[in-house]
């Protein structure tokens, strides 16, 4: 007869678990976004690959070596004046450029440079040759690469800018979201492939 | 009796009845967003480079971590070690680690496939060229160099 009351449940100590909890998952919590400098490797080439034969004019050459000092061109320079130097390089469009599919590109219209004869003919054949030593410390070349990539942006940057009014961030940025948009899509193929990323990387030299 | 006789006003308790929901909405934000590391680090917890010029690495299960830096543990010696997986390796256990990497793939998705290389930045780069020539003759061509990102370099 006599109904009794179930006693209700003491919650007084549900915030004291769900802290505990919390606090595991705080600590285990690593929110940092994977990200890196993406690069692409050569393949490797057959035995009996002979390379082609590369005028020099077209080669920019950066050393590091084992003290992470850098020689660029011969001469030894800040890691701060490099992204400057190799914009300088890659926009000089002083002749021709490559031969696809058996139609010549014509000499760069859109460089800026100095059309110097003595420097790269045309920024689709302007080659950056990153050369350093086994005890080069990672650190470094990363810095180095860094530098050269930014320097393709920035000239990617200028032309996007002077052609479609939009720097080349933001039209990446915008095809990435849209990649359905064929005009997007010529615009980023084309501001991209006017000045494509030549970096490669040299064998390292070997210290004894 | 007046109205200011009594001098003793106690505070009021802040009502904490809410608090455990409070909690709990941190709580279950928290577990959306932690993913468990998947490995235990054999080598010290590198310290990433940082560069202006990233890219984000997409599809994360297309990608294959291969870390540089220091053994935790000394009787691997001292200088630059890799970690596979969960354990210390050499450079020439890269193409079989690629493999394995592989196997679960379709034809499809192997093009897609990416290494990440997370090394610290005090590692040399004599180590980050031996293991980008085993990955080039896996025809593992696609790198990502991990690094921070960050808005300006400091001259």
């Amino acid at each position: 007869m006599a109904r009794r009351e179930t006693p209700e449940i003491n919650a007084g100590s549900m915030a004291d678990i769900a802290f505990l909890l919390l606090i595991f998952f705080l600590v285990t919590t690593t929110m940092d976004v994977d990200s890196g400098i993406s690069k692409k490797l050569s393949e490797k080439p057959p035995k009996d690959y002979v390379p082609p034969v590369i005028k020099e004019k077209n080669i920019f050459e950066v050393n590091i070596n084992r003290n992470n000092e850098l020689l660029v061109e011969g001469e030894s320079m800040n890691l701060g004046e490099l992204t400057a130097a190799a914009m300088k390089f890659i926009d000089n469009g002083g002749g021709e450029g490559k031969i696809v599919d058996g139609v010549s590109t014509g000499p760069c219209d859109y460089c800026k440079g100095d059309r110097s004869i003595s420097s790269s003919d045309h920024p689709n054949k302007a080659i950056i040759s990153v050369q350093s030593d086994r005890l080069t410390e990672y650190g470094m070349y990363i810095k180095v690469q860094n530098e050269l990539l930014r320097a393709y942006t920035e000239l990617r940057n200028k032309l996007a800018l002077e052609k479609y009014n939009v720097s080349y961030e933001v039209l990446e940025k915008d095809f990435k979201n849209d990649n359905k948009n064929e005009v997007l899509k010529k615009k980023y193929e084309d501001i991209k492939s006017s000045y494509p990323q030549i970096v490669s990387d040299a064998e390292p030299t070997s210290a004894n | 009796m007046s109205k200011f006789g009594k001098k003793k006003k106690e505070m009021p308790a802040v009502n904490t009845a809410s608090l455990p929901d409070i909690v709990f909405m941190l709580l279950f934000f928290f577990m959306v967003t932690t993913t468990m590391r998947e490995t235990e680090l054999q080598i010290e917890n590198p310290s990433l480079p940082n560069a202006t010029e990233v890219k984000k690495l997409e599809h994360k299960s297309l990608v294959s971590t291969i870390y540089v830096g220091k053994a935790k543990n000394k009787k691997f010696g001292t200088g630059d070690k890799i970690q596979l997986n969960d354990k210390i390796a050499n450079a020439e256990d890269i193409p079989a680690f690629i493999y394995n990497e592989r196997a679960p793939k379709t034809e499809e998705e192997i093009k897609y496939m990416t290494t990440s290389i997370k090394a610290d930045v005090g590692s040399s780069v004599g180590t980050i060229t031996d293991i980008k020539l085993q990955l080039r003759d896996v025809n593992a061509l696609k790198l990502s160099l991990s690094s921070r990102k960050i808005a300006q370099i400091k001259q």
